[in-house]
């Protein structure tokens, strides 16, 4: 039992250092050169060298990532809200929301360029844009699955609907919520590093953008190593913080024993 | 006879594309009363609840409830279900806390008298077998205990009028004997009238002062049973010949009514 609880912890690690051994030696045995695919060896070095200006410029993103993502939560909430309660809203926004989905964010930027200059808010906005989708869809979702007889229990109680919202529907849809922060902060990731590379002058996606230019790719590759080790540390805060305010959805034995 | 409580007179109901779940439908039952409506499937037993309860408006005829005319959901009423909907984020205590959140005038007292209203449903619980039970999350109770839950949070805010929809359909036979004494128990101590809809002949007449039963759809009541049975019945009542005699009837009725044969009128039953 605590074996294989151990082996569960350990097993990630195992297999990012596999898929970085699988990379050094690839990289050894085919003589790739290191403009075209460097070795993680060399991506870590040069990650130590650089590792002044990647800290400044991914901590700027994180930053802007986390606007967008903190706007792309109270959207996507009050937005979930109205579709998932008014079957109304739901029919007449949700073409148009699905349409606004499909739409690649990147050809969105020169847009926002024109509109707000270069800099944060086209990052910020395109993290938001990109991320309020799931969470809203997942709100909405958790409203609109309300079991019928619950709502007639209530309505027969005198419930206003307002009362049915607070007291079920709210509660009801937070597992969904949860799960749809974990995957929208690290979409936020994508929306602000995409608009980074089109148009800023600051960021991870900038920095990799100026990187590639100058042919210095395992400085690309550091900076992709840096986002995707953000991205993984937000998913498993929102995962820790889901895990607590709703254990009751996914019915631990712990939550059971804890409270 | 005791003054009518819940009566129906000629309802019918069209759905959206204007099928007829009922059609005709007419009954009445007493204040204190404890009635069972049963048929075959389809009849439209739920269309009954939900118009007797104000959650649909009928297409013809009327609806009264305590000498009013039904206009919209009721406030006086405690509903069960076939699935107990206990909501899983609050424990069994909580969740018999929520209709005192939501009805007048326990709504506004709750805050300042919580103790008093957690003593009661404590005492609730542990009448229909809970005790010890409170903190517990519904997911962690038997289907027969979330069941009990579900009839004790219909029951917590004092309803006049009590509507089962085959409350105990999911169950094995033992807990569903068990739980009929159980709610037998918790309405011989507090009278509020009943209406029990269910497919289940020997819980009908086990429970019922009255059985109605209805044909096929449109549902309408084909014959009434009054069942004199002496209370408080329990599980050896059930093998009575006069139990079995009123079941029997009961069965043949609902053959009849499947099959489309016309069905006697107004029967009595009993010793």
């Amino acid at each position: 039992m605590t074996r294989d609880r151990t082996l569960q912890q350990v097993m990630p690690w195992l297999v990012v250092i596999g898929i970085f051994l699988i990379w050094e030696l690839a990289c050894v045995g085919f003589a790739v050169p290191e403009f075209v695919l460097p070795r993680p060896t060399v991506v870590f070095a040069t990650m130590w060298e650089f590792a002044g200006p990647l800290w400044q410029h991914s901590s700027y993103t994180l930053l802007t990532t986390l606007a967008g993502f903190a706007l792309a939560v109270a959207g996507g909430v009050l937005l979930g809200l109205a579709v998932g309660s008014s079957p109304l809203v739901y029919h007449g926004l949700y073409p148009v929301l699905i349409g606004f989905n499909a739409i690649p964010k990147v050809a969105v930027v020169p847009v926002l360029v024109v509109w707000f200059g270069i800099g944060t808010i086209p990052a910020i906005l395109t993290a938001f844009m990109i991320s309020f989708f799931p969470i809203a869809v997942n709100v909405a979702t958790g409203l609109a699955t309300l079991e019928p007889e619950l709502e007639d229990v209530l309505r027969s109680l005198g419930a206003s609907r307002i009362d049915i919202l607070r007291k079920v529907g709210l509660p009801r849809s937070l597992p969904y919520f949860f799960a749809s922060l974990k995957v929208a902060v690290t979409l936020a990731f994508v929306g602000s590093v995409i608009a980074e590379t089109v148009a800023s002058n600051e960021g991870i996606g900038y920095l990799m953008l100026q990187a590639s230019s100058r042919f210095q790719i395992p400085l690309v590759f550091a900076g992709l190593i840096v986002i995707a080790a953000m991205g993984v540390i937000m998913y498993f805060l929102f995962a820790a913080i889901e895990g607590r305010l709703t254990g009751w959805a996914t019915r631990k034995t712990e939550f059971a024993a804890g409270s | 006879m005791v003054r009518p409580f819940v009566e129906l007179d000629r309802v019918a109901l069209a759905y959206g594309g204007g099928t007829l779940a009922v059609d005709g439908l007419s009954l009445r039952v007493g204040e204190g009363e404890f009635a069972a409506v049963v048929g075959p499937s389809g009849c439209g037993k739920s269309t009954l609840m939900k118009l007797v309860t104000g959650l649909m408006r009928p297409t013809r005829g009327g609806v009264i409830v305590d000498g009013q005319e039904v206009g919209g959901p009721l406030k006086i009423c405690g509903m069960a279900f076939q699935n107990p909907t206990l909501l899983p984020w609050r424990t069994t205590l909580d969740n018999l806390m929520l209709p005192l959140e939501i009805v007048q005038p326990h709504r506004s007292r709750l805050r300042r008298e919580r103790a008093a209203y957690e003593a009661e449903a404590k005492r609730l619980l542990a009448q229909v077998g809970l005790a010890g039970f409170e903190e517990r999350f519904p997911w962690q109770l038997s289907g027969g205990m979330q069941q009990r839950a579900s009839l004790c949070r219909s029951l917590i805010h004092g309803p006049k009028l009590l509507m089962l929809d085959e409350p105990f359909g999911a169950l094995d036979a033992f807990t569903r004997e068990e739980l009929w004494d159980v709610l037998q128990q918790v309405w011989m101590e507090r009278r509020f009238t009943g209406i029990l809809v269910t497919h289940d002949l020997r819980e009908a007449v086990y429970l019922a002062d009255v059985v109605y039963v209805m044909s096929a759809r449109p549902g309408r009541v084909v014959s009434v049973h009054r069942i004199e049975l002496p209370r408080p019945r329990t599980l050896e009542t059930t093998f009575t010949p006069e139990f079995g005699a009123l079941v029997h009837t009961l069965r043949d009725e609902i053959s009849r009514v499947r099959q489309g044969q016309p069905v006697g009128g107004v029967a009595e039953g009993g010793a």
